[in-house]
């Protein structure tokens, strides 16, 4: 019951604690599928993967090694919830048109229509430097504006950067996140098809987004997709991802890696809207590696999936190097997001700041990890991490596991943990104005959320604040 | 006519009013006096509407209406208003756009944005408040005096039928009250609001010239008169009548 519906007049109680706003929940049908594998992992079924993409001997030999780690490798003890997983009920490669489309006009008109029912194509046209498509394990579309095209600026799928540019692909592939990170990243290398590849060549400031969007279709897929970035001296680009899935009940799985090298110089800014449905297991890794003055930005949002885990990290390698992470997670029902972040420094003078929100609600939980590791060499530098996390109910829970290993001296360190029940001091205060229960909460929310989402290019702060509002309808309470 | 008729409220199952009647006209001012934990407080929340305060007998009728069914936020789009003893502070929310969006919530949609930060940038001037404190997060890191003057510019802003200030005046200097009670009397001359004033301190009286005055001791009004009343206590206090 609303706690300020009047007293005299109690209403009846509302259980429901998901709320039916996902608007993206809708699918396709699989039946025109050039290849939707069988469900289970195994050899065959890697070698299958490779052949399809004519990859060079390493590759392969990379990916049958990384698979006997993944058999290999235990689940975390700490993360609650992996290990629930049935990976023999995954279908680990779907590929959905056989050659791959050369133009938006030549993609077939079921996957063209559900792309425009998201909004993906108008985006392009009106605020991003390049985009591309992914629809279950393959690049659909993709394309980059001219002028950064001509400047040298490379934005490819992974499998076609592999093709294209074997020798820059197999000089940093799995060179920050090595095969046995985690078991994920181990079963990421062993069955990864797509992603995006971007080289931004020294000196280019890439002014507007290039972006990526996932759809998951399928029911039981798995989408691996494996992502480089290398930011030449001097360059700057921002990277955004977005993401959406039918709902279904049964559970879908999202093993990404995420490889960023940030040189002399160099800013990156990678942005992420996670909205999976809340039946997807989204378990990613992803890490840069900065050298001097170069200056490394996650700003991650995470409102779907069932469990999320993700712990953006930064290496800051150069003198001078920044890392800054700035997250913000909202669980529900029963969602957990796992989020956080990891600083390592291990060159003098290096600065990183974790700003990490979370918002629980209806016995959803989040929880922070962060792990702040400064290295022997590293004196002079400073980190700061700040964790806000917001609890509407009594239900719901969230915890704060922060690490730090320290191993020179002067160095600034500052952690800040607030954890606050929402004000029902403050719900009353808004709604004394005039404001309904739920709209005082998403005035709340959206506050509490405003230092992150001032930050983002303004259509994804829009987008953002609307994902938040849909998230408040009709939970409140 | 805010009526409020024989009103007894328990908080955690403690009796703290014990039967209350006030009847306020549009336009007039009362001023309801009485010593810390007498339920003053208690009236001003009641009548909001808070879930905290439980309303065990009597009627508080606003404009011929029961209010008591009332949600709080269908009282405050009816025509009430209260100003906080402790306004709130809420992190990333603007003063402006949360004003705006309580001004839609009351009168429906704005055809101008622009003109409503306009016209707040003109009550805030009229009530000396920063004009950067507008555009800043809701109350956050406020001094105690400019939270209380933006109380009173939400009121402006609102134009509430009745407003209850609870204890405006407590801990502002003598120019900031004269401000304050300037402002209150604008917005009552403006928009016939019936106002209460919640006060500690009989200076306050000099300035809003209160049509009544109402003495207030442990849960029940004690004392009530008009304006030789309000000049009675504005020299020498409630003291002798509690
Ligand atoms: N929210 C509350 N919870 C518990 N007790 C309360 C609450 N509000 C008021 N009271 C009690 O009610 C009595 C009257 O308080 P209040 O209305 O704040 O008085 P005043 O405003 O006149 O100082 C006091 O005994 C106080 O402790
Ligand atoms: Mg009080």
């Amino acid at each position: 019951m609303s706690r300020f519906a009047p007293i005299q007049h109690p209403q009846p109680q509302n259980n429901a604690v998901i709320s039916d706003t996902y608007s993206l929940g809708f699918s396709d049908p699989t039946d025109s599928y050039a290849l939707h594998s069988k469900k289970g992992l195994d050899v065959a079924m890697i070698e299958r993967i490779s052949a399809e993409k004519d990859e060079p001997a390493w590759m392969l030999a990379t990916r049958l090694e990384a698979y006997k780690t993944f058999l290999a490798k235990p689940h975390h003890v700490w993360l609650p919830g992996t290990h629930v997983l049935n990976f023999e009920d995954i279908s680990y490669y779907l590929k959905p048109v056989n050659t791959r489309p050369q133009s938006w006009d030549d993609v077939p008109a079921y996957i063209k229509n559900t792309f425009d029912r998201i909004g993906v194509p108008q985006a392009e046209r009106d605020h991003l430097a390049g985009l591309t498509a992914q629809y279950e394990s393959e690049k659909i579309y993709g394309s980059i504006k001219k002028i950064w095209a001509d400047k040298g600026v490379i934005f490819l799928s992974m499998d076609e950067g592999l093709k294209q540019y074997p020798d820059l692909v197999q000089e940093y592939f799995g060179k920050v996140i090595p095969t046995g990170d985690n078991k994920f990243s181990a079963l990421n290398t062993a069955c990864w098809s797509g992603g995006s590849f971007v080289y931004v060549p020294k000196g280019v400031h890439i002014d507007l987004p290039l972006q990526t969007y996932f759809r998951i279709n399928a029911q039981n897929a798995g989408q691996f997709e494996r992502t480089l970035i290398i930011a030449d001296e001097g360059s700057q680009v921002t990277y955004a991802e977005g993401c959406s899935s039918p709902s279904y009940s049964t559970a879908s799985l999202h093993a990404a890696v995420v490889e960023i090298f940030v040189k002399k110089g160099a800013r990156v800014q990678y942005i992420t809207v996670q909205n999976w449905y809340k039946d997807v297991y989204n378990l990613v890794t992803k890490r840069a590696w900065v050298e001097e003055e170069g200056h490394m930005e996650w700003l991650d949002c995470n409102l779907g999936s069932k469990l999320t885990v993700k712990y953006p990290s930064f290496i800051l390698a150069g003198k001078g190097a920044r890392g800054e992470t700035m997250s913000i997670a909202v669980a529900s029902g029963d969602q957990h997001q796992d989020t956080g972040s990891k600083a390592i420094h291990l060159a003098p003078y290096t600065s990183s700041t974790i700003i990490s929100k979370s918002i629980c609600k209806g016995g959803g939980r989040t929880t922070y990890r962060g792990m702040v590791n400064i290295g022997p060499n590293a004196h002079g530098s400073k980190n700061k991490v700040v964790c806000d996390a917001l609890i509407f109910d009594p239900e719901s829970r969230s915890d704060t596991y922060p690490t730090e290993r320290v191993f020179t001296n002067d160095v600034s360190l500052e952690h800040e943990a607030t954890v606050s029940r929402i004000g029902e001091d403050q719900l009353f205060y808004l709604i004394s104005r005039g404001l309904t229960e739920e709209e005082a909460g998403k005035m709340i929310v959206r506050g509490f959320a405003e230092p992150l989402v001032k930050k983002l290019p303004m259509e994804f702060a829009v987008e953002m604040n609307r994902l938040i509002d849909l998230e408040m309808e009709g939970s409140v309470g | 006519m805010l009526k409020i008729h024989n009103v007894q409220v328990s908080v955690e199952g403690k009796h703290i009013l014990n039967g209350v009647d006030i009847e306020i006209k549009p336009g007039e001012i009362h001023a309801i006096m009485g010593p810390n934990g007498s339920g003053k407080s208690t009236l001003a929340y009641t009548l909001a509407g808070h879930p905290k305060y439980h309303v065990d007998g009597g009627e508080i009728g606003l404009d011929g209406i029961n209010i008591l069914d009332q949600s709080p936020d269908l009282r405050a789009r009816s025509g009430l208003f209260l100003a906080f003893q402790y306004p709130v502070e809420i992190a990333g929310v603007s003063v402006q756009n949360f004003l705006r969006v309580a001004y839609e919530a009351k009168f429906g949609k704005l055809k101008s944005i622009i003109e409503f930060r306009k016209h707040l940038q003109e009550l805030a001037e009229e009530l000396h408040v920063k004009k950067e404190l507008v555009e800043r997060s809701l109350n956050d890191g406020f001094s105690g005096g400019e939270k209380k003057r933006v109380e009173i510019l939400q009121m402006a802003a609102l134009q509430p039928k009745y407003a209850v200030l609870d204890e405006t005046d407590s801990g502002l200097d003598v120019d900031a009250i004269k401000t304050i009670a300037e402002g209150v009397r604008a917005i009552v001359k403006k928009h016939k609001t019936g106002v209460i004033v919640i006060t500690h301190y009989q200076r306050i009286l000099k300035y809003l010239k209160p049509d009544k005055v109402h003495v207030m001791v442990k849960g029940k009004i004690i004392k009530s008169g008009g304006k030789s009343f309000a000049q009675e206590l504005e020299k020498s206090g409630y003291a002798a009548y509690v």
